[in-house]
């Protein structure tokens, strides 16, 4: 393989990836992967390195899982989140920002509501700037994570067909999957009521429906997404329970699908809304396998960052 | 005061229908007289201005802008605002209501043609509120701000909601024949969205404002006008769906006018790529279509004023994440040259610009007519329509800089303005008479 150099300062979105960059971290991900299957799970790659972990919007997931990939490259980290911020004081994100540069980190890991705003940051600061998740934008370690899943079961990207399932509309994920995938060469066709699709999808290079059940017939991959409550409120659609049985995954809706598909969830689930629980149990999921994939996914993409020849 | 003698300048009067190449005199504020270039007498009595190769029109009038004085005095003064006016040509602009607190009664109408009268170089009509505190609720008291000196009525930056509540604002300013001025958005159909609804909106992840947000407004209020038989003047039109909807409204004689702003015919929504808050701006800037149906719209005369929304804010307000950025942009310095990129392009005449820039605000205001003619006021406007420049909002007389023209290389602005007899702007460069005059850093 020829090494290829990652010459970028930040990971802001998918869109700013080339499809060398994405195999780069993808193959980077893969070989990094061994060090959390050994009894000492820590590689001095990153020693005297320091990584903030900003995260200006709740999460568990993504953030114990960059945490985890920083300490198994012996970055020193520190964690700010809404609650221990001075945001709450009415500081404002540029003057955060500017303040947390002046104490030079290497790289801050954002996590924030607002769309662009990772973008915002990465103008205002010297430091790498990795984007844990902007609004509705972007995910796109998120992306990357589902990617490497997808290959090491498939075997390949391109040529593959993905169902993307659920509120596109509000989806980051949504998003930086449909970005990654068309780029890597995967077909990527997205399902859910018009209340969730948004408005010029198909500029995004996707085919659009809104039946699950048409959908699944053809899938190499499902990627059902989350179904956040509050937007019964923004009037998306009229309960769980007919969600549930128009556009969830369910046992019934499984028997059409091809006996190798994969289900993907980006979590958290809603059991017994967008997934049955038997199904998201059952011998397709490899939700736990993303999981896993996103620690090396993040050591990858903070190696490339911060500590490969630059 | 000394007479101004206005020399072989190209008038384009819109109004009077002259257009050629005459001399003006000014006396004791207004037009003395309008002749054929005379001979060189110079009198002691007389400054002479020298405008060959220039165009005198009459007063430009900016019928949309945000003076921000009382209440926001850091984004804009009624002082610092007149003098960003000056400096784009204009000789009159309308102050929306929207200060704090809201001109929504005589007493702040009263402050604000008080202090302009101090401070100001230009004209200052102000707009009083719609409705009290632009809440929406109850109707403000209209023959009083009438008497203080109101020139219309509107609650924009918040649109009407209530669709009794305009019917009856209607009704109730035409019985002091004031027009209403109406900011046409649903904002149950805006929503959380912050830029134009579509693939641009989709890509960067932010939410969108349809265009059935402006145009369920237009064709609402269309109906109101033509139920109670009260002109309305839509602002700031932005979509394709509103220029037909005013179209089809204007061809079966209801009194409806409508403005919109150079930005929505010099800009798409691809100025918000980058996530670029100068380009954040309510109603939001549309898409390649609609953007053709506004210059459409300017060509066939459903859009009868071309006004800036001059919106002043801060690096505060805008120096944020895009969705917490305020709405809006500063327009008065740069609303004339966008405007005459439409002559250079041959998309517009240069009387047709004139018109949607002094001569129908004036009719649709019901001011003193924007006409150069002996005895009139003499507020006019002398343009070099050929003169180049660089877009430096850090040279702006306004004291915000929330531009997107950032940069922009334009051709056309105006080199002298005169308001009443008195020149309050005048670029010292291509005219060597003043040399007193400090040139335009």
């Amino acid at each position: 393989m020829t090494k290829i150099k990652f010459e970028k300062k930040d990971l802001l979105d998918i869109e700013s990836l080339s499809e060398n960059d994405i195999t780069l971290i993808l193959d980077t991900a893969e070989s990094l992967k061994e060090i959390s299957d050994r009894p000492i799970k820590k590689v001095p790659t990153l020693r005297g390195k320091t990584i903030v972990h900003f995260f200006h919007e709740p999460s568990t997931r993504t953030r114990t899982s960059f945490e985890i990939a920083a300490k198994r490259l012996s970055a020193d980290t520190v964690s700010v989140s809404t609650g221990t911020s001075s945001i709450v004081k009415g500081e404002t994100l540029a003057d955060t920002a500017r303040n947390l540069e002046a104490m030079s980190p290497d790289a801050i890991v954002l996590r924030h509501g607002s769309a662009g705003a990772p973008h915002m940051l990465a103008r205002l600061v010297r430091s790498s700037v990795i984007n844990a998740g902007d609004g509705m934008h972007a995910h796109p370690t998120q992306a990357l994570l589902d990617m490497l899943t997808i290959k090491q079961r498939k075997g390949r990207l391109k040529g593959l067909r993905v169902v993307i399932a659920g509120d596109i509309a509000h989806s980051r994920v949504a998003r930086s999957d449909i970005v990654g995938l068309t780029k890597m060469g995967a077909r990527v066709h997205v399902v859910g009521p018009p209340t969730m699709i948004p408005m010029g999808m198909e500029t995004l290079d996707v085919t659009v429906g809104h039946d699950i059940g048409r959908a699944v017939k053809s899938a190499d991959v499902i990627i059902m997404l989350r179904i956040q409550k509050e937007r019964q409120q923004a009037l998306l659609f009229p309960s769980d329970r007919e969600y549930a049985q128009f556009f969830g995954l369910n046992r019934q809706v499984m028997s059409k699908a091809k006996p190798n598909v994969l289900i993907m969830h980006p979590g958290p689930i809603n059991r017994g809304v967008e997934l049955a629980p038997e199904v998201a149990d059952g011998p397709y999921s490899v939700i736990l396998e993303q999981v896993t994939n996103g620690v090396a996914v993040r050591m990858a993409i903070l190696y490339l960052l911060l500590g490969g020849p630059r | 005061m000394k007479r101004i003698w206005i020399r072989y300048g190209h008038i384009v009067d819109p109004d009077t229908g002259l257009d050629g190449v005459f001399d003006i005199v000014i006396a004791k504020g207004k037009i003395e007289s309008i002749g054929d270039p005379g001979p060189d007498t110079k009198t002691e009595d007389c400054e002479v201005i020298d405008v060959r190769g220039k165009l005198v029109t009459p007063g430009l009038i900016d019928m949309h802008t945000h003076l921000r004085e009382p209440g926001h005095e850091y984004k804009e003064t009624i002082e610092t605002g007149c003098r960003a006016a000056a400096h784009g040509g204009f000789t009159a602009i309308c102050c929306m209501p929207n200060t704090s607190p809201v001109n929504d009664n005589q007493s702040v109408t009263d402050y604000i043609i008080k202090k302009a009268g101090k401070v100001g170089s230009v004209r200052v009509y102000p707009v009083g509120a719609i409705s009290q505190g632009l809440a929406g609720k109850s109707l403000a008291e209209y023959g009083e701000m009438k008497t203080a000196g109101v020139v219309a009525l509107t609650d924009d930056g918040n649109p009407v909601m209530n669709a009794q509540l305009m019917r009856r604002a209607l009704e109730y300013a035409k019985g002091f024949d004031l027009p209403l001025i109406s900011h046409c958005e649903d904002r149950n159909l805006t929503g959380r969205g912050v830029m134009n609804e579509g693939a641009t909106a989709t890509r960067l992840g932010l939410a969108g404002i349809p265009n059935a947000s402006e145009s369920v407004m237009v064709a609402r209020d269309i109906a109101l006008s033509e139920l109670t038989q009260a002109p309305v003047h839509i602002a700031h039109v932005s979509t394709r769906d509103s220029v037909r909807l005013i179209r089809e409204a204007k061809e079966r004689g209801i009194p409806v006018t409508a403005e919109t702003a150079p930005h929505y015919f010099s800009l798409t929504e691809e100025a918000v790529i980058g996530y670029n808050t100068h380009a954040k701006v309510h109603p939001p800037l549309r898409s390649s279509k609609d953007v053709k149906a506004i210059l459409e719209g300017l060509q066939d005369g459903t859009i009868d004023v071309i006004a800036s929304d001059h919106a002043p804010h801060s690096s505060v307000e805008k120096d944020l994440e895009f969705d917490m950025a305020a709405n809006g942009l500063i327009g008065l310095e740069t609303s004339l040259p966008l405007s005459l990129a439409l002559v250079h392009s041959g998309t517009l005449t240069l009387a047709q610009i004139i018109s949607k820039m002094s001569t129908h605000p004036a009719r649709i205001l019901r001011i003193n007519p924007r006409r150069l003619k002996p005895g009139d006021p003499a507020d006019l406007t002398i343009i070099d329509p050929l003169k180049e420049f660089t877009v430096r909002a850090n040279r702006f007389q306004s004291k915000s800089r929330n531009t997107p023209f950032e940069g922009w290389q334009l051709k056309g602005k105006a080199i002298l303005t005169i308001v009443k007899g008195k020149i309050v702007f005048h670029d010292g460069g291509p005219i060597k008479e003043r040399t007193d005059t400090a040139a335009e850093p």
